[in-house]
């Protein structure tokens, strides 16, 4: 056994049965999710881009578990599993993915736009960089109204070569902020390599010039991952100190459900899976260490496939939007010469030969 | 009733906006230290201090987007961008984030942003310093766009943005600083966003402004009516939402129309107003629609070639003699 194995496996032995049981039926959850998603999108119930969060189960329910209910998220486009893992329930996640009214964001989102506030889930976000501001804003808040927590900017590899990422970081540290910058470290931005993108290809390395404090991490190791977040959490909120958490892991298939992943060498694909799988992984050492039996093991996916088909059940059988209300949330503060539902109907008429 | 200048309203409501509510707060490049660029916000650091007056690096895309997520969490933040050719810095944060948050998360969070910026070029700016973008944040569905031309709006319109719940663009002008106009003490009103005022009644033709143009287009009515020329002036103030009822009911009356803006011509402000115009009142018009706009070159800085590059009150006048003719 490695070392790293071995220190994985003692840290599994000091833990709660109970939690450990959690976690893992946590990521079985977002592994069947997304799973169901893919078999959903090739059937047309979901349209425009999807990105799945598979091979990332251990980083995002370690994150989750390290956060409290005051703290804040913003995330990219590849945010499914986030809001599961943030306790929003899977049917609504689901409806949104079916553009339907009952959704997460009323059908008005979809895949890559999530949104929930009463779980301080602020979106996920399909600019690249374009949360990371955002983010550093609700620090901002936090700080100036005083309130306890943090906030979390979560993005892709990719993101650390945008302009965008930097600006934030020096406003973050500039202004003691209370915010973790979380990066999905799967070693590439849908077709280009961390290697061939980043100079630095050392991303946690990357706050040096704003002394900034980074950290490289086993993304595939949930107790790794949430013991990090817990421990710069804390500087974070009590100290104002930013972090930068480098989470690697390895990305299962393409960039989106539809990117054929060519520009990969399908062997390393294939091993890559089988060494950095975080499902897989964290149930043989359940299971090594006797924490768990497979009894558990096949109840728990039993329990999550069922849990999956309700959610699509719960998003096929939800009304999709209605037209009148296309200009429902256009303004907060209503304002005269506005649309409004009447001229809804009407282009709906028009537009459909009525 | 007190006659003050168009920054003297604008610094008085920022004052008396930060003074009202804990949660509005300034931000912007040397709008604190250095009193601000224009100095719209004198004065205001020493009275609410540094949390309140925030002076921000030089990175718009990071501190409007910044301003954008502190607003999602209840802040107020009103920015100030030094000229509006810097906000294209920070335009994805304004178009794909500001505008969109409110609308495509399900009505879920509200984005109380205002952002200042002066628009348009006097004085030799130059190419990057003298250009008019409000139309590109008025094409774009989430925003709401206001440009008052008078100090009297000014006020009304930016107490109005500061109190909205959804990011508010706020254009204003260089050249317009300076300029005097009654704006009442003690009075805590508003001027709606959304709506258009007729500035100047008039008979023979219609004048469609805003912003600076708006204070060429009424001396030019004053001077024309020398002449036995009555120009309405129609004030756009809003130029998202447009108040499309007020021009038309103007130009129905008076049966002709100018547009007049200072951006470039084409795809520009006045094209809107005057298809807006040839849809809802072509049987009421008895001449064509007569547009007035800057000249399409990056703006050159050589004095003359700069000062025609922009619309004049003369190119007015032009304009209004043009679509007069065979009136009188």
């Amino acid at each position: 056994m490695t070392k790293a194995a071995e220190a994985a496996r003692a840290a599994v032995e000091r833990e709660d049965g109970g939690t450990l049981r959690r976690y893992y039926h946590q990521m079985l959850l977002l592994r069947r999710f997304e799973e169901r998603v893919s078999e959903m999108y090739v059937k047309a119930k979901i349209g425009g881009y999807c990105h799945l969060n598979l091979g990332e189960e251990a980083s995002i329910v370690g994150l989750m578990d390290a956060l409290t209910p005051d703290d804040y998220i913003f995330t990219n486009y590849r945010e499914h599993g986030y809001i599961l893992a943030r306790g929003v329930e899977p049917g609504p996640i689901m409806a949104e993915l079916f553009g339907k009214e009952t959704g997460v964001s009323g059908g008005r989102g979809g895949s890559m736009h999530l949104f929930d506030a009463k779980a301080h889930f602020m979106g996920g976000y399909a600019i690249v960089g374009g949360q990371v501001p955002l983010a550093v804003g609700a620090a901002y808040a936090l700080k100036y109204q005083g309130k306890p927590g943090v906030v979390v900017a979560q993005m892709g590899d990719a993101t650390t070569n945008i302009g965008a990422f930097y600006e934030s970081l020096n406003l973050a540290k500039l202004w003691k902020l209370p915010i973790l910058f979380f990066i999905v470290n799967n070693g590439y931005g849908m077709g280009t390599s961390v290697e061939h993108g980043s100079s630095e290809p050392n991303l946690y390395k990357k706050g040096g010039s704003f002394r900034i404090h980074g950290e490289r991490i086993d993304g595939t190791n949930v107790l790794a991952v949430r013991d990090a977040v817990r421990r710069l959490r804390q500087k974070a909120e009590e100290e104002g100190e930013p972090a930068i958490l480098d989470m690697t892991s390895f990305r299962f298939r393409g960039h989106s459900v539809i990117d054929a992943d060519r520009y990969r060498d399908a062997d390393a694909v294939r091993r890559g899976r089988e060494t950095f799988d975080p499902v897989r992984k964290f149930a043989a050492i359940l299971r090594d260490t006797g924490i768990v039996e497979d009894a558990f093991l096949k109840e728990t996916a039993e329990l999550v496939d069922r849990m999956v088909q309700d959610a699509i059940d719960f998003a096929n059988n939800s009304p999709e939007p209605k037209f009148e209300d296309m200009y429902t949330h256009m303004y907060a503060t209503p304002v005269p010469n506005t649309p409004d539902a009447q001229d809804a109907i009407r282009a709906v008429k028009i537009n459909r030969g009525e | 009733m007190p006659i003050i200048t168009y920054r003297q309203a604008l610094n008085n409501t920022l004052g008396e906006e930060l003074a009202r509510d804990e949660n509005v707060l300034l931000m912007g490049e040397e709008i604190g230290l250095f009193q601000g660029s224009y100095r719209i916000t004198e004065g205001l650091l020493e009275t609410f201090g540094p949390r309140r007056v925030v002076d921000t690096p030089i990175a718009e895309e990071g501190f409007v987007g910044l301003a954008i997520g502190a607003a999602m969490l209840g802040l107020r933040p009103v920015v100030e961008i030094m000229t509006i050719n810097f906000v294209l810095v920070a335009i994805d944060q304004v178009v794909n984030h500001a505008s969109k948050i409110h609308y495509m998360f399900g009505g879920q969070v509200r984005v109380p942003l205002v952002i200042r910026t002066p628009s348009g070029g006097t004085g030799q700016l130059g190419a990057t310093h003298s250009q008019s973008f409000e139309n590109w944040f008025a094409y774009c569905p989430g925003l709401k766009v206001v440009a008052p031309a008078t100090p009297y709006d000014a006020k009304g319109l930016l107490r109005a943005a500061i109190r909205d719940d959804d990011p508010v663009i706020f254009i204003e002008s260089l050249a317009l600083y300076d300029t005097k106009g009654e704006v009442p003490d003690n009075d805590d009103y508003v001027v709606p966003i959304g709506l258009a005022e007729v500035k100047r009644p008039g008979t023979d033709v219609t004048v469609i402004s805003y912003s600076r143009m708006t204070a060429v287009a009424l001396q030019v009515a004053q001077r024309l009516e020398q002449e036995g020329i009555s120009v309405e002036v129609v004030d756009l103030r809003s130029l998202r939402p447009l108040d499309r009822p007020t021009i038309i009911r103007s130009v129905k009356k008076t049966n002709r129309a100018v547009v007049i803006a200072e951006d470039w011509y084409s795809y520009g402000m006045t094209a809107e107003i005057a298809a807006t115009i040839q849809e809802e009142a072509f049987d009421d018009l008895d001449a064509p629609v007569q547009r007035v706009a800057g000249l399409e070159v990056p703006l050159p800085y050589a004095k003359d070639l700069s000062a025609i590059s922009k619309p004049s009150a003369n190119s007015l006048i032009h304009a209004i003699r043009t679509v007069l003719e065979g009136k009188r």
